[in-house]
Order: structure tokens, then C-alpha cells, then sequence
């Protein structure tokens, strides 16, 4: 059978395990071919990782989707301390593959792009490998000379109340040439931890990978934990994390269309969308207890339920939110100064989301329909569908529409569902523990795309690998390639129509 | 336009009366925890054993203690206590000027004593802030922007993030102060002139919050830096930060919770 026929039986699929014997190993070029044909046709990279495989080597796995088909596939390879990479023939490939670089210590032979990703020292290293010399400050940058070029560095601390990175422009005059982005600024070692960790402190950890994404990080957390542990949600359990879900989403929707506003300096509109943002928040401290529904998502379902007088209550104030939001929207989207600013600025073509796999709204807007809850829907959307939105442009403009498009979207799928929430206990028995030797993958529309949690148990029923991939992962790379061509004076308004998760690429 | 201001006009302003209203935070409000020693069971150490952070402590015999800088604010922390001796109030006042004012047997901080009477002068009704952000999740860095908006508007106080250390009478440090950016830490520290301050934010500043032990994570701000303000939270809610800092630069009186009459408005 060949790899790609392999690759589609596999079985795989969100939230579903299949046995790790079960995911091929391939010697490595027949693995790095599959790959490359697959990405090349209807599969789309999820993940490309590495972890140790016994003493001197490193297992390299990829998960692939077949977005249309709602399936998932898996393969892998072991490999010493280098292989010929897949990158120059399947771009998607490009950040896995310095990640694999700096978390392994295996060097992906041919990478055009082989810099440090987060800059800390291996930790998946098999135990037999020497471990590489690593200096933190050592990054080359990008130079391009030039009398009439000159170069631009901003970051790691920002003028703003801001996460840390470092953009490296090389402009000419106004004209931005070029931008380097480097991170791993935020980096805490979240990937040892979760691997480490009991499920009590590892859960604490989960919702902390990214502090404006905790209810679709936990979702997938607890989503792997819970398909290795074969425990099933009750219907309101499902209902009652999507709703949290699609209020997380609203929250920075709403809270981006204020940033953008502010950054063009149209203060009204900023100040609503502002107030808007914290409204959406204090829905989720209304449940939850917190303003960003930690402690919410739990193994087993929702350890807050929505008793009847509260999911009326919240349906009330959520519509009176939409009346508000869609004035202001109007005013935003119909004021031509304001188009003026965002229409043509921050172009990414639907070939580059493509070619790098970038995900979530920013590939929306592209026209690129990508999303996991129609995709591979888990939960409450294999039954309540939020249609995809999209919009063609690629620009900021678009971008803006698509967040305004999905709020409205979420709003009234919130005020459908919190009046109508199934019968039955929000939360199950966690698991008791979990199965020996499997692969699961749980995948969740996050507010900014697609989040990955990519887990192997071993034969003990520990954590082998815990492998957690933000969306930002993806799409730091769409606004490095969105601003050659821009002003550099329009650099905060496109970083803020992507508004990329800084902690989430580090982790 | 002309609808925008039309608009404008119809809503009025939305800036909450704080301090001097009461705010009522929902009943699920994980705030300030306290420990009810009549619950505490003799010789159980459940809590110490079952929680997923150091929040409480028992010492050399003797009760418990609760550190507020180590707390995740999650339920779990408090369902550690099979008998319900730890519970979370729906107070938001939890900052301190030291951090062992955060360690205490029942769970109540000592209200923020305010800066001597010169440093009031210089900040009381101007305080310019830089952020360093350090190795976080950028919960706490999301509040802090809160606090900028039409509600919160801790602009009306003359509380604002500035551009540059050098513009800058404070720095407000979130995150772990994790290897990769300690230095940056360190340079704009130096860079902002005296008489300055500094203020830890959030339970990562304080002690590493969820990433502690992590050796790719700071414990918080590090021992050789002085902090004038500690405020704990995972992350802190804006009022928390406000609460705090209005304290410190003396513009909330001891023990205050608003005036006598005054109404009260929902966080």
C-alpha cells in the first residue's frame, strides 16, 4: 500500500484515538514523499512534530486533515540527528520543522529558513543525543544593503501594553521591503509542563497557553484527555462549551474591530467595540466566575452549569449587545475614511494561505474556508451550524468583515442555544485514566483558527507526547508576508488586523 | 458621522462611578479567598495534599496559612478543603505593598498603605506606566488594556501607559520574567529615572503563577528588583488594579468602600 493510501486509512479523526502501532512508520523518504504529495493534493499539514524514540533517535510525526472529507491521518518516521527536509517542496512545512530543529536537536537538512524558533535549549531530546551547544542571543537576521534602504528594529518591548517580539523591517523610505519576525520572547516551557504535570495543575497550565484563548485551549485539552479516557459529555455538557467557545470568540472579535478602530484613530467606534469586548467578558464571569471563563472547560464537561433564570437573563443582555454592536458596525463599515485606511492595506493572497497553511479568519478572508467547526465539527456544532464566513480581498478590510460577519454569527447562535440548553448533568466522571499506547488529536476553532492538542500515551498510560499547536503558530507568518509593499506607518494597523498570540507561538 | 454623534449623545457616558460607587461583582466571582478556621478539621491536611497550587501553607504546628501571591484563583484551590474552610469572596480589594502581606492565616490583605507623602506629591495625580511584559500568557496584559477603556478609564486619574522607560514614572511588570527576557527587564529598569516604581502584577510576577517550575520560566520578578505593589489575580480584574493603585498614590481612603447612600453598579 502506498504511504498516501496508508494515510487515509488510518481512522483518524477529531477527537477520536487510534492505537500508536496503528500510525505508520515509514523510512524517512518514503514518509517525507507522502507527505509532500499529500499536502500537494487534498490534505492540509495539522501538525509535523518530534519526539524521542528510544535512546538515539527522533520519531518525526505528521497529522494531516482532509478538510473536505472531515478525516484525519497520521505518519511518522524515525530519524537521527538530521533528515532531508520536507520544506523546499511543502512551504506549510517551514515553522514545524525549526521547531522540530530546536526541540529535538535534529537538523532538517535543506531548510531555506533554519534560524531558532523560541530559543531555548532541546527538550525532547532522545537521551542518547549530545545535546547541540545553544546560545539564547544568537539570531541571524535577514540584511539586505542598500544606501537608500535602512533597517528597523522594534521589540522586544513595545510602546504599547503589549506581549514581547522583535520585527526586524528593512524599509525604503516608507516603503517596507521586507519584515522579519522573531518571538519566543514569551516562551515558559508549556509543552514539558502539560507532559509532566498531574491533570490538576496541567489543566491551570492549559488555559494559560494563550491568556485571551483559555476556554478553546482548554476545550481541546480536555477534549484529547477525554477521548483517551472514553469518557462521553452529556449534550448540555457540549452545549454549555460551545456556548462559553463562541462567547471567547465574540469577546476578541469585538475586542479586534475596537483595536483596529483605535489604531486608525477613530476613538467612537473604539470606545464601543471596547465596551462591547468587556460585556462579552462579563458573560463568561457571569458563568464561569472569571472574565475569561477560567476554571469553565473541565474533563468530563462544564464545571459551571447554566441554570435556566441565568441563560435567559445572559439570552437578554446579549440582545441588547447585538442592537449595539450592529449600530456600531454600520457606522464603521459604512464611514469611508475609515475603508479608506483599511480597504488595499495588508494584502495576503489565498495562494500564500495555501502554500503556508495560514488558518482562521485571516485564511477567511483570503477566501480560504477553513473551519474546524465545520471541518471536523466535535460537540454541539455536529449539530447547531455556524455557517463559514468569508470575504475575497485579503486585506485588513477583510479581515474586519469576516470579525463582524462571525460575531453576528455567534451572537445568534448564543441566542438560539442558551434558552433551548439539553436536559442532563453538565459534567460527567473525569477519566479514570487513560489508554495505553494510543494517538489522539484534539482539534478546536479558536477565535483565531485552528488549535491543535496531539497527544501519544505510552504503555504505562502516561504522557509520552503532549503537542499543542496555536493558530499563531501558522499565521505570524501571513503578517510577515502581508506588509512588504505597505507603509511602515500601517505596521500596528495590519498587526492588528491578524492580532497574532504571542504567548501562543511560544508557548 | 452625525449618526455617530447622534449616538454618542442618545447613550451618554458609560464610565463606572468607581471608587466612589459600590461595585457588586456576580455571585461566581472567584475574588479574595478566606479560610474559616471553624471548618478546618484537626490533623486534615487535604488541602495542602489536593491543590494544584501552594496556596495554602501550614507551617511548624499551627494553622494554615493562605498566600494570595501563589493562588490561581480556580476552584479547585478552594474544593481542596473537603469541608468548604476555604471559599473565595466576591471582594476584588487583594493588593499589597509587601509581599508577605499577601500571606496571611485568614485570607485578608492588609489594605494598601499610600507612597510617603513626597512621592504623592510627584504621582498622586499624575502616574505615567510602562509595561514589561515578561514571559506571560497575556491575560493579565488584556486587563491592563481594560483599564484604558470607557469603563474603567483610569485616564480620569491620571494613571496612563507611556510609550518609553524614559517617559515613565513606574513599570508595571506581567509574566514569569522568564530567560528570554530578563535583560529586557533589566535595561528598562535602568532606564527609567528616579524616583521610580515598580509595580508586580498578576500571579506570575509574583511567584511564576501556572509555569512555576518551569525552567523556562522565572519565579516573578526577581529579588534584587524592589516592588512597591504587589497584585495578585490569575489574571487580577481591572477593578483589582485600580483598587490598587489608586491606593497607593492615597486617592482611596482606608477602608472606604464608598460613600454612605451612594449607589451601586454591577462590575
Amino acid at each position: 500500500m502506498t504511504g498516501l493510501a496508508r494515510l487515509a486509512t488510518t481512522g483518524l479523526r477529531n477527537r477520536r484515538t487510534i492505537p500508536w502501532p496503528a500510525v505508520p512508520r515509514l523510512p524517512v523518504e518514503e514518509f517525507r514523499r507522502t507527505v509532500i504529495e499529500a499536502a500537494a493534493e487534498d490534505w492540509r499539514l495539522v501538525s509535523l512534530f518530534g519526539m524521542p524514540d528510544g535512546d538515539r533517535e527522533t520519531r518525526l510525526v505528521a497529522v494531516l486533515a482532509d478538510d473536505r472529507q472531515g478525516e484525519l491521518g497520521a505518519l511518522s518516521a524515525a530519524v537521527p540527528d538530521r533528515y532531508p527536509a520536507l520544506t523546499p517542496e511543502c512551504p506549510a512545512a517551514h515553522v514545524f520543522e525549526r521547531e522540530i530543529a530546536e526541540q529535538c536537536g535534529v537538523v532538517p537538512d535543506g531548510h531555506p529558513w533554519l534560524k531558532p524558533l523560541r530559543r531555548h535549549p532541546p527538550d525532547h531530546l532522545p537521551p542518547g543525543r549530545p545535546a547541540p551547544p545553544h546560545d539564547r542571543e544568537a539570531y541571524p537576521f535577514f540584511r539586505i544593503a542598500g544606501d537608500e534602504l535602512h533597517e528597523v528594529a522594534v521589540g522586544p518591548v513595545h510602546a504599547g501594553v503589549i506581549e514581547p517580539g522583535h520585527f526586524r523591517f528593512h524599509a525604503h523610505g516608507e516603503n517596507v521591503v521586507h519584515l522579519e519576525i522573531m518571538l519566543g520572547y514569551q516562551h515558559r516551557g508549556v509543552e514539558r509542563l502539560l507532559e509532566t504535570e498531574d491533570a490538576g495543575r496541567a489543566i491551570l497550565v492549559a488555559e494559560s497557553i494563550a491568556g485571551d484563548t483559555v476556554i478553546a485551549h482548554a476545550e481541546a485539552w480536555c477534549g484529547a484527555l477525554e477521548a483517551l479516557g472514553r469518557v462521553h459529555k452529556s449534550p448540555r455538557a457540549q452545549a454549555v462549551r460551545g456556548c462559553a467557545l463562541e462567547l471567547e470568540r465574540l469577546a476578541n472579535h469585538i475586542g479586534d474591530l475596537g483595536a483596529i478602530s483605535g489604531d486608525i484613530a477613530y476613538a467612537p467606534a473604539a470606545a464601543v467595540f471596547g465596551r462591547l469586548r468587556g460585556e462579552c467578558l462579563n458573560l463568561l464571569m457571569t458563568v464561569s466566575g472569571n472574565r475569561y471563563g477560567r476554571g469553565l472547560v473541565r474533563p468530563g464537561g462544564a464545571a459551571f452549569d447554566v441554570p435556566a433564570e441565568m441563560a435567559l437573563e445572559m439570552r437578554g443582555r446579549l440582545i441588547g449587545l447585538k442592537a449595539e454592536f450592529d449600530r456600531a458596525a454600520d457606522d464603521f463599515f459604512e464611514n469611508d475614511s475609515v475603508q479608506g485606511r483599511l480597504e488595499g492595506t495588508g494584502v495576503v493572497s489565498a495562494a500564500a494561505c495555501r502554500d503556508l497553511g495560514f488558518v482562521g479568519p485571516a485564511a477567511r478572508a483570503c477566501g480560504v474556508a477553513r473551519d474546524v467547526r465545520s471541518d471536523h465539527p466535535w460537540g454541539i456544532f455536529r449539530f447547531a451550524h455556524i455557517p463559514t464566513a468569508t470575504a475575497q480581498a485579503g486585506d485588513v478590510a477583510a479581515r474586519a468583515v469576516v470579525r463582524r460577519l462571525e460575531v453576528v454569527r455567534s451572537l445568534e447562535f448564543l441566542i438560539e442555544q442558551l434558552p433551548a440548553l439539553p436536559r442532563g448533568p453538565a459534567r460527567a466522571a473525569p477519566p479514570a485514566g487513560l489508554a495505553p499506547d494510543e494517538l489522539a488529536v484534539a482539534l478546536v476553532e479558536g477565535w483565531r483558527g485552528e488549535i491543535a492538542h496531539i497527544v501519544i500515551t505510552d504503555a504505562a498510560r502516561g504522557i509520552r507526547r503532549w503537542k499543542v499547536k496555536d493558530p499563531s503558530f501558522h499565521n505570524w507568518s501571513a503578517l510577515a508576508a502581508a506588509m512588504p509593499g505597505n507603509a511602515i506607518s500601517d505596521f500596528p494597523l495590519c498587526n492588528k488586523s491578524f492580532n497574532l498570540s504571542y504567548a501562543g507561538h511560544d508557548l | 458621522m452625525l449618526r455617530m454623534l447622534m449616538e454618542r449623545l442618545r447613550r451618554g457616558a458609560h464610565t463606572q462611578p468607581f471608587p466612589t460607587a459600590v461595585v457588586e461583582f456576580p455571585d461566581r466571582f472567584r475574588g479574595r479567598p478566606l479560610f474559616v478556621p471553624t471548618r478546618c478539621a484537626d490533623g486534615c491536611r487535604s488541602c495542602a495534599e489536593r491543590a494544584p497550587t501552594p496556596l495554602i501553607a501550614f507551617g511548624t504546628g499551627g494553622p494554615p496559612v493562605l498566600d494570595l501571591g501563589a493562588c490561581l484563583f480556580s476552584p479547585e484551590e478552594a474544593a481542596a478543603c473537603p469541608n468548604g474552610a476555604i471559599l473565595y469572596t466576591t471582594d476584588y480589594r487583594m493588593a499589597s505593598r509587601s509581599r508577605d502581606g499577601l500571606v496571611t492565616p485568614s485570607g485578608e490583605v492588609e489594605l494598601v498603605r499610600a507612597l510617603d507623602r513626597a512621592t504623592r506629591r510627584l504621582f498622586g495625580r499624575s502616574l505615567r506606566l510602562r509595561s514589561l511584559v515578561a514571559g506571560s500568557c497575556g491575560g493579565c496584559e488584556a486587563e491592563l488594556t481594560a483599564l484604558g477603556n470607557v469603563v474603567f478609564d483610569m485616564a480620569r486619574f491620571g494613571v496612563q501607559f507611556v510609550a518609553s522607560p524614559r517617559h515613565a514614572d513606574g513599570i508595571v511588570i506581567t509574566g514569569t520574567v522568564n530567560p528570554n527576557m530578563r535583560t529586557a527587564l533589566e535595561k528598562t529598569y535602568e532606564a527609567v529615572p528616579d524616583p521610580r516604581l515598580v509595580i508586580a502584577v498578576g500571579a506570575c510576577a509574583i511567584g511564576g503563577g501556572p509555569f512555576r517550575g518551569s525552567p523556562e520560566a522565572g519565579a516573578g520578578v526577581p529579588a534584587g528588583l524592589p516592588v512597591d505593589l504587589y497584585i495578585p489575580g490569575c489574571p487580577p480584574h481591572p477593578l483589582t488594579v485600580l483598587d490598587g493603585l489608586l491606593r497607593l498614590l492615597g486617592r482611596i481612603e482606608d477602608g472606604s468602600r464608598g460613600r454612605r447612600g451612594e449607589r451601586s453598579v454591577s462590575a
